[in-house]
């Protein structure tokens, strides 16, 4: 084996010459003079470290467009900060993944750009139902963008506050009752009433998702810590009013009675302030597309 | 003090120099090996001979690597709550743990560090001082298991003379790391997690598969075909940042002239071989000479020496043994 030698003028020689040093390669007698080979040589590593730099840096750049792209946002888990700075400072960890009991949050993907490894909810699949009883999704980030109290300097806009921290039913009778949440993720709205069961005066009997319904949900009434899907738990109402009575809210949505073209009473969910943007209405809303749905990160208008 | 300012130089992507003076102890070594060629070149045979061919020191990281990212599939997956999050930030049974350049990043994004953030970036901070910095790459970051076993067929491919390796400035690197943190300061995103292999493929083997796996494969496919380890060694900021914070540490691999036949083994295998410039004939300043903070100490040159010329060391703990 031969050594790796210094040839004195601050190149090494290895065993094998390197791709660039076409010096050492070139036939006995040939006279090609040695310094603009490697000047060539030098001039093309130049350009092609230019090229992936330019490649790089234009990649990571490209993430801007689904960002600057979509059309909606979506919706962040509870506590999150404006989209801007949620992006800003969620380090793509998935802690709060981790932490929920129903499995509510999930990861984007790269086709988010920027967005890629930042949770969401997507509600009409799973949605937060608060079961955790505190948050937890918070409690978990480690870098504050889910957050119980705002910092300051970020961005808030009007409608996003609650006007008192929300009720959860389910500890309605504890001595603190309330979920530590000043912000809203979202409203919901009953975007298709010409859809909405109550809206035509219909009940519903049996599984408000159908069979193949992979959703949980906390029921009170089976487990207060066990979420169960909520295809064991079959409904029966004579008036559909599940988007009201599953709601983890208090105080957020009620049934409104109106008088329907044929002059029979008929109901209708009307959303109400303290509405938090949790989305199980959608999930729990039997017809298909759902009738009410969550606008993703829209403030309160009266 | 003027050796680590040169070897910090290096990592940055300065050419490694000549040293301008030797320790009297190197330069009678030096002058050694060169009196008597036939007496050398029979000890380096009789080394040859007797080389213990091992992978000890890789298969001792593969198995740290796989075990410390499959902890965290584990952890979520059987809900044992030992590790809890992915490599980016984490909390191992409760304490934070925050990976340096995704901190760094959403520190110049965000602009705002509250106290969780700090604490585990600050644990990281000293167990990677501790631990040797740059090891983060070669002993837990998933992409470089995964890069190595595709060096493999890169290698082989160019055996064959199918490939050819074609190098990039490595100061492109540094380059890189300095665009990346501008860019999160300026635009508030992010922007290098979305390219950044480490924290998709540790990810997705927690969350399962993504898109972005994608992304990682053309990673790949470029490294195979067309420039050998181009990320870990041209690109990837998260390097730099572990190689700034291992320029102090006590772990790191240690040279010894005296059992050093200069066959350049080392070099080959190595993914930063700019470390490794001492191992040439007549470069070595000391007797014993400490790898730069650019090393992962990965230890492939330690098991590819066939005269155990490289080691690991501890500073200060050799000595007291």
């Amino acid at each position: 084996m031969k050594d790796i030698t210094d040839t004195g003028d601050g190149k090494v020689r290895p065993n094998d010459p390197p791709e660039d040093s076409d010096e050492l390669k070139s036939p006995p007698g040939a006279q090609r003079p040695k310094v603009p080979v490697r000047k060539e040589a030098n001039r093309r590593k130049f350009i092609r470290t230019s090229a992936l730099a330019c490649g790089v840096i234009g990649l990571s750049m490209a993430g801007w467009l689904p960002v600057a792209n979509a059309t909606k946002t979506r919706l962040r888990p509870p506590g999150a900060l404006e989209e801007h700075d949620f992006l800003s400072s969620c380090i793509k960890c998935g802690q709060c993944v981790q932490v929920c009991p129903v499995a509510a949050i999930k990861l984007g993907d790269i086709d988010e750009g920027y967005g890629i490894g930042v949770p969401f909810i997507d509600a009409r699949n799973q949605a937060c139902d608060f079961s955790c009883d505190a948050v937890q999704c918070i409690l978990a980030c480690p870098t504050g963008a889910l957050t119980y109290k705002k910092p300051d300097f970020t961005k808030t806009r009007s409608g996003m506050k609650l006007a008192h921290d929300p009720i959860l039913k389910a500890k309605a009778k504890d001595a603190e009752p309330t979920l530590n949440l000043k912000e809203r993720i979202g409203v919901a709205r009953l975007a298709r009433p010409e859809a909405c069961l109550a809206v035509q005066g219909k009940g519903f009997k049996g599984q408000a998702r159908g069979a193949n319904f992979k959703g949980t949900m906390r029921y009170m009434s089976v487990d207060r810590w066990k979420p169960v899907p909520v295809k064991d738990h079959p409904y029966e109402r004579d008036v559909c009013d599940l988007c009201v009575t599953e709601c983890p809210i208090a105080d957020a949505i009620k049934l409104e009675e109106f008088v329907g073209p044929d002059g029979s009473k008929r109901h209708r969910p009307l959303v109400l302030e303290q509405c938090v943007g949790c989305g199980v209405c959608e999930m729990i809303c039997p017809v298909e597309p759902a009738a009410i749905i969550i606008d993703e990160r829209k403030e309160w208008k009266a | 003090m003027a050796s680590m300012i040169e070897r910090i130089k290096v990592m940055l992507g300065s050419e490694p120099q000549k040293p301008a003076s030797f320790s009297p102890e190197a330069k009678e070594w030096h002058s050694m090996k060169r009196m008597n060629k036939a007496d050398f070149e029979s000890l380096k045979e009789h080394a040859r001979e007797h080389q213990l061919v091992t992978h000890k020191w890789r298969n001792r990281r593969w198995v740290v690597l796989l075990l410390s990212n499959l902890l965290f599939t584990f952890s979520f997956w059987l809900d044992i709550q030992m590790l809890e999050g992915a490599l980016t930030a984490s909390r191992f049974v409760g304490f934070h743990l925050i990976d340096l350049n995704s901190a760094l990043q959403v520190m110049l994004a965000h602009k705002h560090i509250i106290v969780n953030l700090f604490i585990g970036t600050a644990t990281v901070f000293f167990l990677w001082v501790l631990l040797g910095g740059r090891s983060f790459c070669s002993w837990v970051c998933p992409y470089h298991l995964v890069a190595e076993w595709f060096e493999w067929l890169h290698l082989k491919l160019v055996d064959k003379k199918i490939v050819s390796d074609h190098q990039f400035h490595r100061g492109a690197r540094t380059i890189f790391w300095v665009l990346f943190a501008l860019m999160a300061l300026i635009s508030g995103y992010t922007m290098f997690e979305t390219l950044s292999p480490t924290g998709i493929l540790s990810r997705a083997l927690i969350y399962g598969p993504s898109l972005a796996l994608g992304w990682v494969f053309l990673l790949l496919m470029f490294e195979v075909f067309y420039s050998r380890r181009a990320w870990c060694r041209y690109v990837c900021p998260i390097g730099l940042t572990y190689g700034m914070v291992g320029t102090l540490s006590p772990v790191r691999i240690m040279y010894r002239l005296e059992h050093c036949f200069h066959e350049g083994d080392c070099k080959k295998v190595c993914l930063v071989p700019h470390v490794l410039d001492m191992v040439v004939k007549g470069r070595a300043e000391h007797t014993h000479v400490p790898v730069g903070p650019d090393c992962t100490r990965c230890g492939l040159c330690v098991d590819v020496c066939p005269s155990g010329a490289l080691q690991f060391d501890v500073k200060g703990l050799s000595k007291m043994l």
